[in-house]
């Protein structure tokens, strides 16, 4: 959940309320609110924290981190859709034990 | 497990562990706030890479670990309800309350939703103006500005369908938490680089001060953890005690102004419960006066659910940095990720789960060995 993502902004509008990022998290392009960043402007990179901007970077660190995080599995958890969040769920059955191997207690 | 020596600037990270050996003369017991870092410790073996003296101890800083039973239990009972549509981020849905999950109440018929974010939440509030959308808000100070935000726009915007289920915590009161518990064994803090770029580091100082102890700002990666640890090592080799920012490629003294702002207005200081802890004063943000219409807890009057926690597990003692989990006895036993006790086995982010996972069964004589070595290097 606190994994924040470096992301490069594409595109920026308003929605009326909150300016808008199209933001590109090496191939995997999402909305992001950037309300909290007003100085990021287009081709800037920024870490993104659950669709939010919180801090602007330069281009080498965020690239850099996207190649960790790829390395490690991690871009595709966060950015996933539902359907993948759920599938993950269900691979982690907890609560009671599915599998039987705690019955025995 | 991977080691350091696969990722990129494995040389520099190895030259750093040289030199954090060749300074240090004492043992020395750190503790790593932040639940991600504590994986990537333990995930990239940094732990290993120390002199033995040096000890990891991981902090209560994993949102979903602390995030208390009762709260849980809150949510289920919300998300159970007939025109509620219950959105969360993805890794609350196998965090087990007293008798379910997030993930069996979908199964049970109950509309639990995964989102991206907050926002996507008043979206579907917008979109479903018959229905209820409710909002899990728990994480640190990281998180809270994309739940500040939510309920600011959902207030903007009018919606009367969405509302917040709010368990945000504080990572300073945590930290004095622990310097103030009997028996603490914490020298110096690695500060969580997110919640400080959000927050800045102004809030320390007066910490560092107070209680004689190093706090460094520290990022995620294996060489940011590194340089935190060296810094950290420096400052107690010379009986200093400063706040410094070893992540400054993203964090600032001032941290996120505009975020800081929307928190104020939207939050308010409270006393939270940390499962496995207790309650900690002053510990937390609950929705400030303005915003109270959007608190979930009023609007489902389900104020009056109380749970307690499980007596066998010893996650509290583990978020104190008491004990590691392994010397827990239920550790590997009755308590795995697939049937966890405690809020740190459940989560992906836990200290528990984070030595289950990467395969850290210490034996009980190890342990010993290793306690006595450090204790007794501690006299010398």
């Amino acid at each position: 959940m606190c994994l924040a993502i470096p992301g490069k902004v594409e595109e920026i509008s308003t929605d009326g309320l909150i300016r808008v990022g199209r933001v590109n998290f090496g191939g995997v392009v999402k909305n992001v609110c950037l309300d909290y960043v007003p100085e990021v402007e287009v081709g800037d990179y920024t870490i993104v924290h659950v669709g939010f901007a919180i801090s602007k970077i330069d281009e080498e660190t965020a690239e850099q981190t996207l190649q960790d995080f790829r390395t490690l599995g991690l871009l595709d958890e966060e950015l996933g859709t539902e359907e993948e969040a759920f599938a993950r769920a269900a691979k982690a059955p907890q609560s009671p034990c599915p599998d039987g191997s705690c019955s025995s207690k | 497990m991977k080691y350091l020596t696969e990722f990129r600037n494995g040389e520099i990270a190895q030259r750093m562990a040289r030199e954090i050996h060749s300074i240090t003369t004492r043992p020395w017991k750190i503790m790593e706030v932040c639940g991600g870092q504590t994986h990537s410790i333990i995930r990239n073996g940094i732990d290993q890479m120390l002199p033995a003296g040096i000890e990891m101890i991981h902090g209560p800083g994993c949102p979903v670990c602390v995030t208390p039973l009762e709260l849980i239990d809150k949510a289920l009972a919300i998300a159970a309800q007939p025109g509620v549509i219950f959105c969360s981020f993805g890794d609350m849905l196998r965090v087990p309350g007293t008798d379910a999950d997030l993930f069996q109440i979908k199964g049970a018929g109950g509309d639990v939703r995964v989102v991206y974010s907050p926002l996507d939440a008043v979206e579907l509030a917008a979109k479903n103006p018959d229905r209820q959308v409710v909002f899990f808000g728990v994480g640190f100070e990281t998180t809270a500005p994309a739940n500040a935000m939510s309920v600011h726009l959902a207030k903007r915007r009018g919606l009367k369908n969405f509302s917040l289920l709010v368990s945000h915590v504080l990572v300073p009161p945590a930290i004095e938490a622990i310097l103030q518990s009997p028996g603490n064994k914490v020298q110096a803090f690695l500060l969580a680089g997110h919640v400080c770029s959000v927050m800045g580091y102004w809030e320390y100082p007066p910490l560092a001060e107070k209680y004689g102890i190093p706090l460094v700002v520290t990022g995620f990666e294996p060489l940011d953890l590194l340089d935190g640890i060296r810094r950290a090592v420096i400052q107690l080799e010379a009986g200093k005690h400063e706040v410094e920012n070893a992540y400054s490629r993203v964090v600032t003294f001032e941290g996120n102004r505009a975020a800081q702002k929307l928190l104020a207005e939207v939050f308010e200081v409270t006393d939270r419960a940390w499962r496995g802890i207790g309650v900690i004063p002053k510990s937390g943000w609950r929705l400030s006066e303005a915003y109270r219409d959007f608190d979930a807890e009023q609007r489902f009057h389900i104020t009056g659910i109380h749970t307690q926690e499980s007596a066998l597990c010893r996650a509290g003692d583990v978020l104190r940095g008491a004990i590691k989990p392994a010397e827990c006895a239920a550790f590997g036993k009755e308590c795995t990720p697939r049937h966890p006790l405690g809020a740190t086995m459940v989560s992906s982010e836990g200290a528990c789960a984070a030595y289950y996972n990467y395969g850290r069964f210490i034996s009980a004589e190890e342990l010993a060995t290793a306690g006595s070595g450090l204790s007794g290097a501690a006299h010398a």
